[in-house]
């Protein structure tokens, strides 16, 4: 099976849609969004709509940060953000925050599991910004291959059955087979805020037969999307940051 | 457990197990058949027991993932792959006959011989590198030829696919590989510089050459970090007939630092076509190793200098291109060949390691009885030489960076394409004939190389406002100038 990896979408309208249609057009089977549906941009009751109809069609969605601190504020989130998180929970429904609060923080499928953050302690919101970030989360299960995102950086790790580690920046549209002889984390870029310096969208996408990954880039109207930033009285730097990916 | 099937006549995969080729320590080699395929095959199984060197099983991890990924005529080509799951290993074409290693005992081999060999294999590692790989294990072991000729490398279990996660990145403390062979920028854990399969290009061409490997054959990591900072002797100093530009060529592959090596295998697969045209510097004429003070200031300042970018093979394959200036010598070209040197310069100036061929064709009549060249075609030969530099020199390129070449042809379309091909030129700057009768007469040698060039392929024109009013109305109008 085919699946579509997304993660950090933060109400990106444009480009949700336009990694969406991607997906589609690469036949994507499936969706697996590993959180962040919201915060930072200007369109959550979209995102929040958007993903409810794709969960009841069959996709799988987990809880991020700034899902979680629409109902349970943060101590932990800069002013930015804090700022956006404010505005959002006045956009949403009762609904569409029940669904957010309802996702989950981990999920296990096959010999695969999906975490927002990283799997030694998924509420804790960790990055994995290194191998040993890496080694961590990999410890903490006994599923082959890890997917989470948070950082907004593509990465893949992996760990041989001696426990040594390697980091790799994948490469755009190139796939990699997951090897089944060691474990993998694959960290997915940011679909609605890269901060790797290069605006275009990113996402990912597993063939569960081949067991190969493939990151990609979306080129999306970032224009549109830091409009809609300003136009709703957000923080600035969150539009600026759209149109250079940082 | 899985390695009890393996055994003459059992079936994997489609694959029927032949006769075992070979043991050797990481992996056995057998035999193997399937009905859909009709090259002879070979089964590369690892060995992973329990208690195994683990080295084994990320080699082969390695070769699983790059393998399928490669292609021409310079690697295997690969037929299936299987994993640790069930049985892991790879079905890969058998090349027929030994490895270079077979030559070991012939040593030291003639200049002429051992300059052939090293050129296919320059040439077999520009295929590679041009592939994103770096092999990181050329010796002679790892070297085959094909019936045609071409090198064929093989054993990829050590190669970095910059594509590719790396799994040997941190898996061992000590740097993996072949220890006379290995680049010195190895022993620091640089994986992703194309130049050191350059290197060990050089130790080996040194080697069959003098007989004598450079740095030794010291398998410890202090043995082996002396070429840090130690060069070799050099070979002038062990046989007094070496040639220098031969000395050029091995001395250059066995710098230190990386950026005074060839920039590509290409570049130096055109000096080992050319020896000829290769520019001699202070290196081929040396005869002792570097002063002790030179090796001391290297050793203390070592690690010293600013941190390297990350390389990237891809880049530095590009920013080092072989670019041909075809030319036309005969009178009224002039004009031609300034908006030829024009585009040459834009060219040259965002490569900084780009060289530059001048190509001319000296034109032969077709009927004419096959001769060796009489005083008067010795001589057009020679003036045309003449021109080509005058026409470069304004380039003021270093002298390594730039050759001429009056190639003798029946066909100007054809010599010009097929000096392309066989010095792996990445870009060819021509122009277009001007004289319509010129071309009614000849065909345009333009359009024949922008259709058929195997590499990038720029047609120049003079800008129409300078061209000369009483030109005749060109007839290829329809194509546009610039790249195809």
């Amino acid at each position: 099976m085919r699946l579509a990896l997304f993660s950090d979408i933060h109400a990106n309208r444009q480009a949700f849609a336009a990694c969406l249609e991607a997906a589609r057009a690469r036949g994507a089977e499936r969706l697996i969004c590993l959180g962040d549906i919201v915060g930072y941009g200007a369109d959550p009751e979209w995102a929040v709509d958007t993903m409810m109809d794709l969960v009841a069609k069959g996709a799988v969605a987990l809880r991020g940060n700034h899902d979680n601190a629409i109902g349970i504020p943060s101590d932990s989130m800069n002013d930015d953000a804090q700022a956006a998180i404010d505005w959002t929970r006045t956009r949403l429904s009762t609904e569409q925050k029940a669904f957010l609060a309802g996702l989950p923080l981990l999920r296990e499928e096959d010999n695969r599991l999906y975490v927002h953050s990283e799997a030694s302690d998924p509420a804790k919101w960790r990055y994995i910004r290194d191998t040993a970030d890496a080694a961590r989360s990999m410890m903490a299960t006994g599923l082959q291959i890890t997917f989470c995102g948070h950082i907004h950086r593509p990465g893949l790790y992996s760990m041989s059955a001696a426990a040594k580690m390697t980091s790799f920046v994948p490469t755009t549209g190139i796939a990699v087979q997951l090897l089944t002889g060691r474990r993998w984390l694959a960290v997915l870029g940011s679909v609605g805020q890269p901060r790797d310096g290069d605006p275009a969208a990113s996402f990912a996408m597993f063939d569960t037969a081949s067991r190969e990954i493939t990151y990609l880039r979306v080129p999306y109207d970032a224009e549109t999307a830091a409009a809609r930033i300003r136009a709703n009285g957000l923080p600035l730097w969150l539009a600026d940051r759209l149109l250079i990916g940082r | 457990m899985a390695a009890l099937t393996m055994q003459p006549g059992a079936e994997i995969d489609g694959f029927t197990i032949g006769e075992r080729l070979h043991r050797g320590g990481m992996a056995v080699l057998w035999s193997v058949t399937h009905p859909g395929i009709t090259v002879p095959l070979l089964m590369k199984v690892p060995l992973v027991a329990e208690g195994e060197d683990p080295a084994a099983i990320v080699s082969f991890e390695m070769e699983q993932m790059i393998l399928p990924r490669l292609s021409g005529p310079h690697v295997p080509a690969c037929f299936g792959t299987g994993d640790f799951e069930r049985q892991a290993y790879v079905v890969m074409e058998r090349i027929p006959g030994q490895t270079l290693y077979k030559r070991i005992d012939d040593l030291p081999m003639s200049y002429e011989e051992a300059r052939g060999i090293a050129g296919k294999i320059a040439s077999a590692l520009t295929s590679l590198h041009r592939q994103n790989v770096i092999h990181h294990d050329i010796k002679p072991s790892s070297i085959m030829f094909r019936e045609r000729g071409e090198a064929v490398l093989i054993d990829f279990g050590l190669s970095h696919h910059q594509h590719l996660p790396d799994l040997l990145q941190e898996e061992f403390r000590l740097p993996f590989g072949t220890a006379p062979y290995m680049a010195p920028e190895r022993l620091l854990g640089v994986r992703d510089d194309p130049r050191s399969d350059l290197f060990s290009l050089g130790v080996l061409l040194y080697f069959f050459t003098t007989g004598v490997r450079p740095f030794g054959e010291s398998e410890t990591l202090r043995g082996m970090r002396r070429r840090l900072w130690r060069d070799p002797v050099p070979p002038r100093k062990l046989r007094t007939d070496y040639p220098p530009w031969l000395q050029e060529i091995v001395l250059r592959c066995l710098e230190i630092d990386p950026a005074a090596r060839y920039p590509t295998a290409a570049q130096l697969a055109f000096d080992l076509g050319h020896p000829e045209q290769v520019k001699l510097t202070a290196r081929s004429k040396r005869l002792a190793r570097d002063s002790l003070g030179t090796v001391w200031r290297r050793r203390f300042n070592l690690g010293a200098g600013p941190p390297q970018p990350k390389s990237d093979v891809a880049a530095q394959l590009a920013a080092s291109p072989i670019v041909v200036a075809a030319l036309d010598i005969a009178d009224g070209s002039e004009q031609l060949n300034e908006a030829i040197r024009v585009t040459a310069e834009q060219v040259l100036s965002t490569s900084p390691s780009a060289r530059l061929a001048c190509v001319n064709v000296l034109k032969l009549n077709r009927l004419a009885i096959d001769r060796t060249l009489d005083e008067q075609g010795q001589n057009k030969h020679i003036d045309r030489m003449v021109a080509l530099q005058h026409w470069a020199r304004p380039f003021r390129l270093a002298e390594d960076r730039l050759t001429v070449h009056v190639l003798e042809a029946v066909d100007p379309a054809a010599a010009i394409l097929e000096f392309a091909a066989v010095n792996l030129v990445d870009h060819i700057i021509i122009g277009a004939r001007q004289n319509s009768m010129m071309r009614a007469l000849l065909g345009s040698v333009s359009a024949k190389i922008a259709s058929e060039a195997p590499c990038t392929v720029t047609v120049v024109r003079p800008s129409r406002l300078a061209s000369q009013p009483d030109a005749g109305p060109s007839d290829d109008a329809a194509v546009p100038p610039g790249m195809f």
